[in-house]
């Protein structure tokens, strides 16, 4: 249980090898080698972090807009906190205060971000793709943060260290992720994680709220939830996206509790010590029993949070060196 | 048993052990067909055969003696409208079981379509309780697939299927939004439930009373075209293949419709369907002058259609016969034809007009029985319509070749809406027995 504690290191280890990307749009299309750089140096923040105190200047002078779409609480929060502690100046921008409402489309928003010279755009849109469309057209580092129900590369990415962190290793693990696949965007990004790093994922979910083609992504479907537990090293719960469905997937919230909600008889399947998850925001006695969420032995659901502030901090840190090596922050900033 | 209406009726009190000799045993699930005795204790098949008594009488045990007529499993009738709650007037399940009994029927399943609907476990629970009361035909039911059997929003199939209910269906009407259907079937693989679906474009079918063609044209009512039937199953087929469900299509009327199953079946899809009494017997030509009482749904089609139907049930295409029990009351029916009610009774004519299939040389009479028995027991699951060992004592004795003449005044239905009063008729239910107790007894010829 006791976390994998890296060797302490002034600054962000050196890369082995070069990221190829210029933004992070998604999990799809990273390298293990990837994966497993931005976990290193995640390690080396979550260290910094618990050390307290010590703010970066790694990003001074740089801008941050955290430009989202839709309500988010703990990924806007976390990206700014990520941004700060690097020493940039983050910067919040939701749909709801903008010229969004009023009608703007999201390539006169683009126009009007390059006009500002914003060095790091992070985007939350609940349309799939609307980050990537944004990307092409800014002159920004852009993060997603989560667009429609494709990618959330960083909620996949900080469930990946809490993992490592947790049991050493992401390979071979079996990893069941319950809920909602259908409409979850963190389902998305986790199975191509897991899969890159060679855990074995299974998908649990009543069959309304299963991709028809699931079985293309690499994992395990079940309808049976105890099956689908059997041995699981990690249980990772999603919520029901009441806001993405038209018409009903399930009957009744009591009827999917029943048999999809994780409570200790269902969790009994699964290892012994297996980890449970769950990316927030949860909904007690839908797809969790309150007192499985709170097992203070088994649920990681606030170390996730931790791991939230981390992971964006490594990802900033690694995107941003092109950046940083090339030209020096704007004189007048700050 | 799968829920608590299933439970032995008389649980209280086990039927004494009785002796069935001289009888002429009939089991289609076996393939069974032999002169010989059957003893049930406890509620249960105790033992059969042919050599049962040959050598010493059975003593100290009631003794039944079928002077060589037709011992075979219970009728499962799986589709009647038993109108409680809701509906007292027109049938109760007390009456309706009374039907059941006088028919041969020791086990039935019952539509949803109540008032208020069977869509809750609440329902489920009521439907067997007031079975349990009633201490005679086991009774199932199915439940709404949709809140309200309004084809909108799921019912709580995990739910419902742990309280009892068998199948899901919204029953009388069809289920129409494809997105609605397509997640129904899907869900129902969780629970590797059964759905059944009223095969008809309710959009085709609004406001019209019969089938559509000459004789609508004629008397001048609106039409219900055959194509509303074959559209609907081939667009469930579709969806069926798609999410793997187990899908019952429920009485079945026209020649297109068993095509479409035939061709399905061959091609390897899970599903079944029956039909009713009605769709084999009448046509179109029966309703001659606006006779409210052949009004049913879906509407009696072409000859070429009853035609079909019958091969359909030769050829294996349609698995099962239901009786589709409908009870009317007087005000339901005695309006001119478009404003009637569908729907006949049919729980005292189930057993004569399929024994007629076997009589007019169509299917051989374990075929028949098949239909009644085995076959809709195996779709629904249950461990009924068999003589074997061990099994529930439901057991129909019947002559299949006495002669009467149907008399919907007699009829123990509350509801006397039957389309086959003054028809002569053969084949008759003489005594049946449900869990060793012997619940009715025909007046001697």
């Amino acid at each position: 249980m006791s976390p994998i504690v890296r060797p302490e290191r002034a600054v962000a280890p050196a890369p082995a090898v070069p990221f190829r990307h210029r933004h992070l749009l998604g999990i799809e299309g990273l390298s293990a080698a990837e994966i497993t750089e931005i976990l290193d140096i995640a390690d080396h923040y979550v260290e910094l972090n618990r050390r307290g105190g010590a703010k970066s200047s790694l990003l001074r002078g740089r801008t941050m807009v955290n430009l989202f779409f839709e309500s988010s609480t703990r990924t806007r929060t976390s990206f700014e906190l990520a941004g700060k502690r690097l020493g940039a100046d983050a910067i919040n921008m939701s749909a709801d205060g903008s010229s969004v409402k009023k009608g703007e489309t999201l390539l006169d928003t683009a126009i009007t971000l390059n006009a500002m010279h914003v060095d790091v755009l992070i985007v939350r849109h609940p349309e799939s793709g609307a980050v990537k469309l944004l990307a092409d057209k800014v002159n920004c580092i852009v993060m997603n943060g989560g667009d429609g129900q494709h990618e959330h590369p960083t909620q996949a990415l900080l469930d990946a260290l809490t993992i490592r962190r947790r049991k050493g290793r992401l390979q071979g693990l079996i990893v069941t992720i319950c809920g909602d696949v259908l409409h979850s965007r963190v389902a998305r990004s986790n199975i191509h994680l897991l899969n890159i790093m060679g855990a074995r994922v299974r998908v649990v979910a009543p069959p309304t709220l299963l991709p028809g083609a699931i079985g293309r992504m690499g994992v395990e479907a079940f309808t049976d939830m105890k099956k689908g537990l059997a041995d699981a090293d990690i249980v990772m719960m999603l919520r029901l996206q009441n806001e993405r469905m038209q018409g009903r997937y399930v009957p009744s919230t009591r009827e999917y509790f029943r048999f999809f909600g994780l409570d200790y008889d269902k969790l009994g399947a699964a290892k012994p010590d297996a980890l449970i998850m769950h990316p927030g925001p949860m909904n007690r006695g839908v797809e969790i029993d309150s007192e499985v969420a709170d097992d203070f032995g088994r649920s990681v659901i606030q170390e996730q949070v931790e791991m939230g502030v981390a992971v964006r901090m490594a990802c900033l840190d690694i995107l941003t060196r092109a950046l940083r090596s090339n030209t020096p922050p704007a004189e007048d900033a700050n | 048993m799968p829920g608590p209406n299933g439970r032995n009726p008389h649980s209280g009190a086990p039927a004494a052990a009785t002796a069935y000799v001289n009888a002429r045993i009939v089991d289609p699930a076996s393939g069974l067909d032999i002169k010989g005795a059957l003893v049930t204790e406890g509620g249960l098949v105790r033992d059969f055969g042919p050599a049962l008594f040959k050598d010493s009488p059975p003593l100290a045990l009631d003794v039944v003696d079928c002077q060589g007529k037709i011992l075979a499993p219970g009728l499962v009738d799986m589709r009647v409208q038993l109108r409680e709650p809701g509906e007292e007037h027109k049938e109760t399940i007390a009456t309706a079981a009374e039907a059941a009994s006088a028919g041969g029927v020791t086990a039935m399943v019952c539509l949803p379509n109540t008032e208020p609907c069977i869509d809750d476990v609440a329902g489920v629970e009521f439907v067997a309780r007031r079975a349990r009361e009633a201490r005679a035909t086991k009774v199932f039911c199915y439940a709404a697939a949709t809140l309200g059997a309004e084809g909108k929003e799921l019912a709580e199939m995990g739910l419902l299927g742990e309280m009892g209910a068998i199948g899901f269906t919204d029953g009388i009407k069809a289920l129409a939004d494809s997105q609605v259907m397509r997640r129904i079937l899907a869900y129902s693989r969780a629970f590797d439930a059964l759905v059944l679906q009223h095969p008809e474009d309710p959009a085709l079918a609004r406001g019209a009373a019969m089938n559509e063609g000459e004789t609508s044209m004629r008397l001048g009512l609106p039409g219900i075209p055959a194509l509303a039937e074959v559209m609907m199953i081939e667009r469930d087929l579709r969806l069926v293949e798609m999410t793997g469900a187990r899908f019952h299509i429920m009485h079945v009327s026209t020649a297109e419709g068993v095509d479409a199953i035939r061709r399905a079946k061959a091609r390897g899809l899970r599903i079944t369907c029956d039909t009713a009494p009605p769709y084999f017997t009448l046509t179109e030509n029966d309703i001659g002058e606006y006779r409210t009482f052949f009004k049913v749904s879906p509407p009696l089609r072409t000859e070429r259609d009853r035609e079909a139907v019958i091969a359909g049930l030769a050829d294996g295409t349609i698995d099962a016969i239901a009786s589709d029990h409908a009870p009317q009351d007087q005000d339901a029916k005695r309006v001119p034809f478009a404003q009637a009610e569908f729907g006949v009774v049919g729980l005292e004519t189930l057993l004569p007009l399929s024994l007629a299939l076997y009589q007019k040389g169509r299917m051989p009479l374990i075929d028949v029985l098949k239909k009644l028995t085995a076959a809709p027991a195996a779709i629904l699951r249950l461990p009924l319509g068999r003589i074997a060992k061990g099994a529930s004592a439901d057991l129909v004795l019947f002559d299949p070749d006495r002669p009467w003449v149907v008399d919907a005044k007699r009829f123990k239905s509350k509801s006397k809406n039957s389309p086959f009063d003054e028809m002569p008729v053969q084949g008759k239910a003489l005594r049946t027995i449900v869990a060793g107790r012997t619940l009715y007894e025909a007046a001697p010829a």
